[in-house]
């Protein structure tokens, strides 16, 4: 926030006007956001899942004594004090095919079932957790960096950098969005991706991170590029440019913590949005590679079990519906509190 | 006695009627649309190189040899028949050549005549357009030799000769071949007309002799057989007319979208294995509709026998010793689907005995996985920790597969990964040196009921073609040794069958014990058909006839 903005004084009742230290501009959006019932609700309902998925070692160690990993395809458990096969062969009619067991709603193991390996899918809906998150997460960060650094040096030099940049944006807005990471994501998943010393391998995690990174830039750096030619022209930006204070100083001083309400009010959206993207090229076998998972290979693994096992895609279905919306209804509650007359609203 | 002659009469007035009402009743049959689907198409259109199972069905009735597999019912389905040949050659010249006399009146599907010069265009045609049997069916053809080097100006000049005069053909072979008609009754030895340009025509329908002939190919939609005009039926065991007037084949439609497809009577037949998890539903629901029956075919996971860590034979008898083959069944749709196996030649073939070193208790057959030994070979072979990738295709059972592979090979200390490719494409892919793939898991479907088209083919030294999408010998295996005892094993069966069947055995045993593949099981074919599809009439051969089937 600009040091412009004029402190805020409270008069006692039936005293003289006491002066009271005035609150900061984050102080108050925090006290703002406190306030929002509904915005809290969903950062509580945020974190939760997020412990939930961090626990998921914890959970296929020590409560359900599984591998999420390893396929069992000749397992059994018992359940009811019998054993039961985790892929149970049909009986019925001509005895053709196999079913994977279904949800025990025993905690202790195979609370959601297994899958047609014979793995938990309550154990891998969790570790399958911890990568959407990451993915999203790191993906968002990098994004928001990019985004923040083009939309600054953009919008602040103009010019031909300005022209440069924004071309660069706007070829990459050009192509539609899932388009563009489906493209990346097949050509590089094969062989992964070498520049110089760096090297992610095909397998890696940082690809999906960096596809989705990269093509949700102009996403957000367009934005930020307009408030910052706003800003450019502002009495405060002009008064220090007229003092000699070097340009680089003026981005950081001045202009940078003047966007970084819009930055931050980004940072759940984005991560609801990548993570949607991650699931989606996950199900498209372009995301995350087995034998690790994510909520979308989840998703995958359960569309071939639709009609016998519809839990093994539901409940990634519901992990993720329940994320976003926690994460949608979180930003909107920073946006109101950060920047009450900001337009920005990002469906 | 009277009443013996009573019963007498009346079966021959019934056989008299079923006679008189035969013909009658199939053409009310005639006519309508069969509607097949498949994930994908099967690529190219071009008999002379496509070898896919998925295909080869079709150009049964689309396309004729000189000589062709019976159009009949269960395992006479691999009796072997003059096709546009008038009569099955003799043997001469110590069996190294044969007179084929050429049927009169026959016409392509453009109305263009048949004649000797296209029998000789379309021989050369498997050279000239690298056929990928060119160099494993053909190259004991007199002239091959020069082809197999220099394709654009093969003539097999004394291999194939026409005497226009006689309408006859000769083809000189450069030694006695035992399946030498078995070699020219599969379809990239059938007859195209002389002027079909020598390059893999692709999506464009070649003109054939058959029944019917291809109108359209999309290969992202739609491939349209219809009636050839200019069929007229000269032998019903070689080419029969069909009851269909057309045949779509739709491409596209994922394997839970075919089956509630036919399900709902819009379409007929699909290609692919159904999905596990609708196979219960269609044996209890729909058990009428469901066709089972064995296959001469394996499932195998081909491992490249000259990259690392399959380059180690240690490495790969570990991933044999490691496959629960009870599991891979149980993905692939249960016993009834499928039996485990360990060795190459299917059961029912020619030198087929029981044969699984590959288990705890090594024997006749497989009982379960050796977890400690694979582990050991592993170490031993120094491999532990390579990357591994297995290529596999985009349905269903395959990727259950290969995960499940991937499982397998992690446990025994590899860092495994799969990687999916479109059915449409990965069985070139994984022919070719150049992708450098080092496991993959495919599917073998016999050519011809012999014990060298899984073990020549598949594993001798001339199917492996480096840099080549048609490379068949996948794994890239060429041992000297066992070639030549394969070679020793077809002059054998020349004159002896059952002596060379018991070579095939030791060959078997010998390629078995080399691992150059991990054989998974033997499967079983399901067809799953529309209510209203009848006269269902499986081939072991070529399988389900579809021109034969009756859509109203």
């Amino acid at each position: 926030m600009s040091s412009s903005l004029p402190a805020t004084t409270e008069v006692g009742e039936g005293l003289a006007a006491v002066p009271r230290p005035a609150l900061g501009p984050w102080a108050r959006a925090g006290r703002k956001l406190v306030a929002d019932r509904t915005a809290m609700g969903a950062l509580g309902l945020f974190i939760l899942i997020v412990l939930a998925c961090l626990a998921a070692p914890l959970y296929a160690t020590y409560v359900a004594h599984t591998d999420p990993f390893t396929s069992n395809v000749e397992g059994s458990i018992t359940v009811d004090g019998q054993d039961v096969d985790l892929i149970q062969p049909s009986t019925e009619g001509l005895g053709l095919g196999s079913v994977p067991l279904g949800p025990t709603w025993d905690y202790h193991a195979y609370f959601l079932g297994a899958d047609a390996q014979g793995r938990d899918v309550a154990a891998r809906l969790l570790y399958g957790g911890r990568n959407s998150l990451l993915i999203g997460g790191a993906s968002t960060a990098i994004c928001l960096f990019l985004a923040a650094l083009t939309g600054l040096v953009s919008g602040f030099f103009g010019g031909v950098t300005d022209m440069l940049i924004s071309r660069l944006l706007d070829v990459l807005w050009a192509f539609p969005i899932y388009l563009l990471a489906i493209s990346l994501s097949i050509v590089l998943i094969s062989h992964g991706f070498t520049i110089g010393p760096f090297e992610i391998t095909s397998g890696s995690l940082w690809l999906p991170i960096w596809i989705i990174a990269i093509v949700y830039v102009p996403y957000v750096a367009r934005p930020i590029r307009g408030q910052v030619l706003a800003l450019k022209e502002s009495e405060f930006v002009l008064a220090a440019k007229g003092l000699g204070v070097p340009d680089w100083r003026i981005l950081l001083r001045d202009i940078l913590p003047n966007v970084m309400t819009t930055i931050i009010v980004f940072v759940p959206l984005m991560v609801a949005i990548n993570m949607l993207t991650e699931s989606a090229l996950s199900f498209l076998s372009i995301g995350v590679q087995a034998p690790d998972a994510s909520w979308g290979t989840i998703i995958q693994d359960g569309q071939d079990l639709i009609y016998t096992r519809p839990w093994v895609a539901i409940a990634p279905g519901i992990a993720i519906v329940l994320t976003v919306l926690a994460l949608n209804i979180l930003g909107d509650g920073l946006r109101d509190a950060l920047d009450p007359r900001a337009k920005l609203r990002i469906r | 006695m009277r009443r013996m002659k009573w019963l007498v009469g009346a079966a021959a007035a019934v056989g008299l009627l079923a006679t008189a009402a035969g013909p009658a009743s199939a053409d009310m049959h005639r006519g309508g649309i069969l509607r097949l689907v498949s994930a994908s198409a099967g690529g190219t259109l071009d008999p002379k190189i496509n070898y896919t199972l998925q295909y080869w069905t079709m150009y049964q009735y689309t396309y004729d040899g000189l000589l062709t597999f019976k159009h009949a019912a269960g395992s006479d389905g691999f009796t072997i028949v003059p096709d546009l040949a008038e009569a099955m050659p003799e043997s001469m010249n110590g069996g190294k050549t044969y007179v084929f006399k050429l049927r009169k009146g026959i016409k392509f599907s453009n109305g263009k005549e048949l004649d000797v010069k296209d029998v000789v265009a379309s021989f050369q045609r498997i050279f000239k357009v690298s056929s990928p049997t060119a160099g494993s069916f053909y190259n004991g053809i007199v002239g091959a030799d020069a082809c197999l080097k220099t394709p654009a100006t093969c003539t097999l000049d004394g291999g194939v000769v026409a005497d226009e005069a006689n309408n006859t053909i000769t083809i000189n072979l450069v030694a006695p071949d035992s399946e030498f008609f078995d070699k020219i009754s599969v379809p990239h030895a059938v007859v195209l007309p002389a002027d079909t340009p020598d390059k893999d025509m692709g999506n464009t329908p070649i003109p054939g002799t058959g029944a019917y002939m291809f109108a359209a190919y999309d290969p992202n939609k739609q491939l349209k057989a219809v009636r050839n005009p200019y069929f007229k039926v000269w032998s019903n065991d070689a080419q029969p007319d069909g009851y269909p007037d057309e045949i779509h084949y739709d491409f596209g439609l994922a394997g839970e979208d075919q089956i509630t497809a036919i399900e709902n009577g819009q379409a007929d037949w699909t290609l692919d294995q159904p999905p596990a998890d609708r196979l219960a539903e269609m044996g209890s629901k729909y058990p009428s509709q469901v066709h089972i029956n064995t296959l001469t075919a394996m499932w195998y996971a081909p491992m490249n026998v000259n990259i690392p860590p399959f380059n180690n034979l240690k490495a790969r008898l570990a991933v044999n010793y490691a496959i629960d083959r009870n599991a891979m069944v149980k993905l692939f749709g249960g016993k009834v689907l499928a039996q485990p196996a360990c060795q190459i030649i299917p059961p029912g073939f020619d030198g087929y005995k029981p044969y699984c070193p590959y288990t705890k208790h090594p024997g006749a057959r497989w009982s379960a996985p050796d977890l400690a030994k694979a582990k050991r070979l592993v170490k031993e072979s120094g491999t532990a920790g390579q990357k591994v990738t297995i290529i596999v295709q985009d349905l269903a059972a395959d990727k259950a597969e290969g995960t499940y592979l991937q499982s397998v090979l992690k446990s025994i200390g590899y860092d495994a990964s799969v990687k999916v490719l479109s059915q449409n494409i990965q069985f070139t892919y994984i022919q070719n040196t150049n992708n450098k793939v080092q496991i993959s898991i495919t599917q073998w479907y016999q050519d011809y009921p012999a014990p060298s088209d899984f073990l020549n083919v598949l594993f001798g030294c001339d199917s492996f073609h480096p840099g080549s999408d048609s490379s068949v010998n996948i794994p890239g295996f060429c041992d000297k040794t066992i070639d030549a005892a394969m070679k020793h094993a077809m002059i054998t069966s020349l004159t002896d069958k059952a002596a060379a069947a018991k070579e095939w055995t030791a060959v078997d045993r010998a390629m078995t014990d080399q691992a150059p593949a991990a054989v998974l099981f033997t499967p079983k074919y399901i067809d799953f058909l529309s209510k209203r599809v009848g006269n269902y009439i499986f081939n072991a051969q070529y399988y389900w006839q579809q021109n034969l089937a009756w859509v109203q």
